[in-house]
């Protein structure tokens, strides 16, 4: 199944299903990205990490570890 | 009786600028006990009536998950000590970015207090055509909408209205919220009333909106903190959670409920254009963020930051030195010779100074932290440097406070308040005094042109600049696995989620950076600073007593004799120069300084050093710059001298030990270089961490640590150089 962490810069998906069940599970849905919301992958920080995606209309920034979390529709 | 008002909001919503055109000038900050967050109120007038306003951290939900979170959700419930119950919740929402917002003021819906929302940053709305119906988003929502903006006070006088009239009413508009699965509604009905039934064990009654959390957030701070007295309530409160959602997420359940409801007003409410249009903040981004050309702007900007607190403070801190040194002679040449005038002069006045000339350094910082952070750069520098610091499990938050501490750890540590994250913010504020501070440059500078040859090595390195850059790199050694212990062991938790809003770029406004700033240096002067001129006091006490006359008598005859022996101008004063400097050294030998020395000097045989040199690390642990006028004052040349001095370096290369040897060398000076760049000896700086962290068991525990891993280390770099022979390199 394609994660969030594997989408490229430009990219655009849907959120799926988010994997665990701790803070950082949370965190994420709290701050909007959630079962059916639009993310759009904005740009890679220059050393790799972490990922800039705009969700619910703003700029957020995640690791990749976080975005791993996060299944595509 | 004032009403109390709770504002609340994200972070970057504009609540600070809002606060301040609320209350103007009336506001103050405080503390809460046992927490790191600041406790910020302020009076609010409208029609002749006064409004209490307390500002509650930005936040992004109610799920705390640490003491600092819980401070939010205890002043809502009314149940956070020292503070009034609130009677309306005024909550402050970003018009541009509703959708997140509102998962905030969901939250809030439910907590049974009138509720006005001022709907902030409407010209950025409006610039960017998102058109929002308040009177639609009021109905909605259950609560009065109010559009502002809080940057050209727009819309603020009739906030004041709608805030005072909604306190006064106590009204809240039925229940507004989302709608819950059924199994959710039941469960936390039935969680509520057992915990009523074992309302004795638990020791007190636990609101419904307490018990909704407790059951919503596994791990949660609410569950931590009632098992710490009822400790079966994990147990308990299990049985529940697996009703609602066997195996499932708690938390999706709860946000795709809210996010459900928040839809439909947005829908009813809000209308944008279909296609989001590249901003400007997204333009500025493409730069600032940009893989080259964000990194070379992110290091042009650190190096001007690091540049000005390290170099640009260096005359303001000079300036304020000479002036209290000038206040001192003056005062002290108005004061008969003797106790009074010394306590005055050395202790009164240099305390004074010791605080003083931190100044600059803080007030350069914060206001270049302010700014960054006002107009949005800082998430942007957290974003850059992530990677780099997560390796020793921190998050890009920390680089700022790491670096600045490189200048001085006090405004290093104050900046550790853009830092999420409290036990990140903790790790960091542990570790920033192992950076070397410019305070230590002055120690490294006097031992290195004294003892360390200025050879050059494999064709181009000079090994003095080897020396000075081995010591700098030390701290960054040592701090790398103190951190990554320290977030495996004491500051344990799940890896902090690294989840940071980018927010929109601003203009920086002048007023709020400087009233940041200014409240910030005022803060340390006030409470950092009574500790700092505390300590001060109690050191000049130690140096001074017990001032044995028979001491004074025996120079006083001295200089008798040399009055009458005939010499003359220049000679006499010199000659007199010298009894003076002899009798400060004498009077320091038999001071409590003097015997804590002596009776240390076991103890610090092993880095080589005698009774001379413990003393003199032992009186710079309020301050470690002191220690060159200390080695001044015992090796009878007077207080006065500094890093450069001639006479000084002379001195250390000729002074023996009592058997005979010489007492420095290279190792001696290598194993005093290291200490000093390990050793927590700044009393400001753990004046500050008890401010930081509001407890005194941070600043105890940095200096336990630091002083340990300084004795070990620089014992072995003693005991493995001597070894090697370098004892013979003259
Ligand atoms: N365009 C515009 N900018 C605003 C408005 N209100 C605040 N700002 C700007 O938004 C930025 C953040 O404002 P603050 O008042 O520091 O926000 P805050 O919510 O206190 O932020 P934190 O301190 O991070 O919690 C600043 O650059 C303000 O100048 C507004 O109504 N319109």
């Amino acid at each position: 199944m394609r994660t969030l962490d594997q989408l490229k810069p430009g990219d655009s998906a849907v959120v799926g299903l988010l994997k665990g069940d701790g803070a950082v599970h949370q965190r994420l849905l709290e701050m909007g990205v959630i079962e059916g919301a639009g993310v759009e992958v904005v740009r890679m920080a220059p050393l790799g990490d972490p990922m800039e995606i705009i969700v619910q209309g703003y700029h957020l920034s995640l690791r990749k570890a976080e975005a791993a979390l996060v299944s595509l529709a | 009786m004032h009403k109390t008002v709770a504002v609340i909001g994200n972070p970057n919503v504009g609540k600070t600028t809002l606060f301040n055109a609320l209350t103007g000038l009336s506001n103050s900050t405080g503390n809460y006990p046992g927490v790191t967050v600041d406790r910020k109120v302020g009076a609010m007038r409208v029609n002749g009536a006064t409004i209490d306003l307390v500002d509650l951290p930005g936040t992004y939900s109610l799920a705390a998950r640490s003491p600092d979170e819980m401070i939010v959700v205890d002043v809502l419930l009314g149940q956070q000590a020292g503070e009034q119950p609130i009677d309306a919740i005024l909550a402050v929402v970003d018009a541009t970015n509703l959708e997140r917002n509102l998962y905030l003021v969901s939250q809030l819906r439910e907590f049974n207090k009138p509720l006005v929302i001022a709907l902030n940053m409407c010209d950025l709305a409006d610039k960017r055509e998102i058109k929002i119906d308040t009177e639609t988003l009021s109905k909605e929502l259950g609560a009065e909408v109010v559009r502002i903006c809080a940057r050209s006070r727009a819309g603020i006088d009739e906030l004041r209205g709608a805030i005072a009239e909604v306190a006064e009413s106590a009204s809240t508009n039925g229940i507004h919220g989302p709608s819950y699965p059924e199994e959710l509604t039941r469960e936390v009905a039935a969680l509520e009333t057992e915990l009523g039934a074992r309302r004795d064990k638990i020791g007190r009654a636990v609101p419904k909106q307490e018990a909704f959390r407790l059951l919503l957030d596994r791990d949660g701070y609410i569950e931590k903190r009632l098992a710490r007295g009822y400790p079966e309530v994990t147990q308990l409160v299990e049985a529940y959670r697996n009703r609602v959602a066997h195996n499932g997420s708690l938390a999706a359940i709860e946000a795709k409920s809210r996010y459900t409801w928040i839809r439909k007003i947005v829908a009813a409410g809000v209308r944008k254009p279909a296609t989001r249009t590249r901003t400007t903040s997204d333009k500025i981004d493409g730069v600032l963020t940009h893989k080259l050309g964000g990194t070379v702007v992110f290091i042009l900007i650190m190096a001007v930051v690091f540049q000005a607190i390290f170099s640009w403070a260096g005359p303001l801190m000079d300036l304020i030195d000479a002036s209290i040194g000038s206040f001192g002679d003056w005062i002290g040449g108005r004061l008969p010779e003797g106790m009074l005038q010394s306590l005055v002069v050395d202790g009164i006045i240099g305390g004074v100074g010791g605080v003083l000339v931190f100044l600059p350094q803080i007030v350069i910082l914060m206001l270049f932290i302010s700014l960054l952070e006002d107009c949005g750069y800082m998430a942007r520098a957290a974003f850059l440097m992530d990677k780099l610091l997560s390796r020793c499990g921190l998050s890009g938050q920390s680089f700022i406070p790491m670096l600045s501490s490189f200048a001085c750890a006090i405004p290093g540590i104050m900046a550790t308040r853009t830092i999420g994250n409290r036990r990140d913010r903790i790790t960091t504020i542990l570790v920033a005094p192992l950076m070397s501070c410019s305070a230590r440059l002055p120690v490294y500078t006097l031992l290195i042109s004294t003892f360390i040859p200025a050879k050059t090595v494999l064709g181009f390195l000079n090994l003095q600049g080897i020396v000075l850059f081995a010591m700098y790199s030390a701290g960054i050694l040592v701090a790398i696995p103190v951190a990554w212990i320290l977030k495996k062991t004491l500051l344990k938790g799940d890896t902090p989620p690294f989840l940071l809003e980018l927010p929109t770029y601003k203009v920086p406004q002048w007023g709020v950076v400087l009233r940041k700033v200014y409240g910030q240096g005022k803060e340390f002067v006030v409470r950092a600073g009574t500790i700092i001129f505390a300590v001060a006091v109690v050191v000049w006490a130690l140096a001074y007593f017990p001032h044995a006359d028979s001491i004074t008598q025996k120079f006083d005859a001295e200089r008798a004799q040399i009055e009458q022996s005939g010499v003359q101008g220049d000679e006499l004063a010199a000659a007199l120069q010298d009894v003076d400097n002899a009798e400060s050294s004498a009077h320091l030998r038999n001071s409590y300084f003097g015997r804590i020395g002596i009776a240390i000097e076991p103890a610090v045989g092993p880095l080589g050093w005698d009774w001379r040199i413990g003393m003199a690390a032992i009186a710079s642990f309020p301050a470690r710059e002191v220690i060159i006028a200390t080695l001044g004052t015992i090796f009878s040349l007077g207080g006065d001298v500094d890093e450069e001095s001639e006479s000084l370096k002379e001195t250390l290369h000729t002074v023996q030990r009592a058997d005979g040897g010489r007492l420095f060398n290279i190792p001696v000076a290598l194993s005093i270089m290291v200490f000093f760049a390990l050793c927590c000896q700044c009393a400001a700086t753990l004046a500050v961490i008890k401010r930081e962290t509001n407890s005194y068991a941070w600043p105890a525990f940095t200096f336990a640590y630091m002083t340990t891993i300084a004795y070990i280390a620089s014992m072995l770099v003693y005991q493995i150089t001597i070894r090697l022979g370098w004892g013979n390199i003259a």
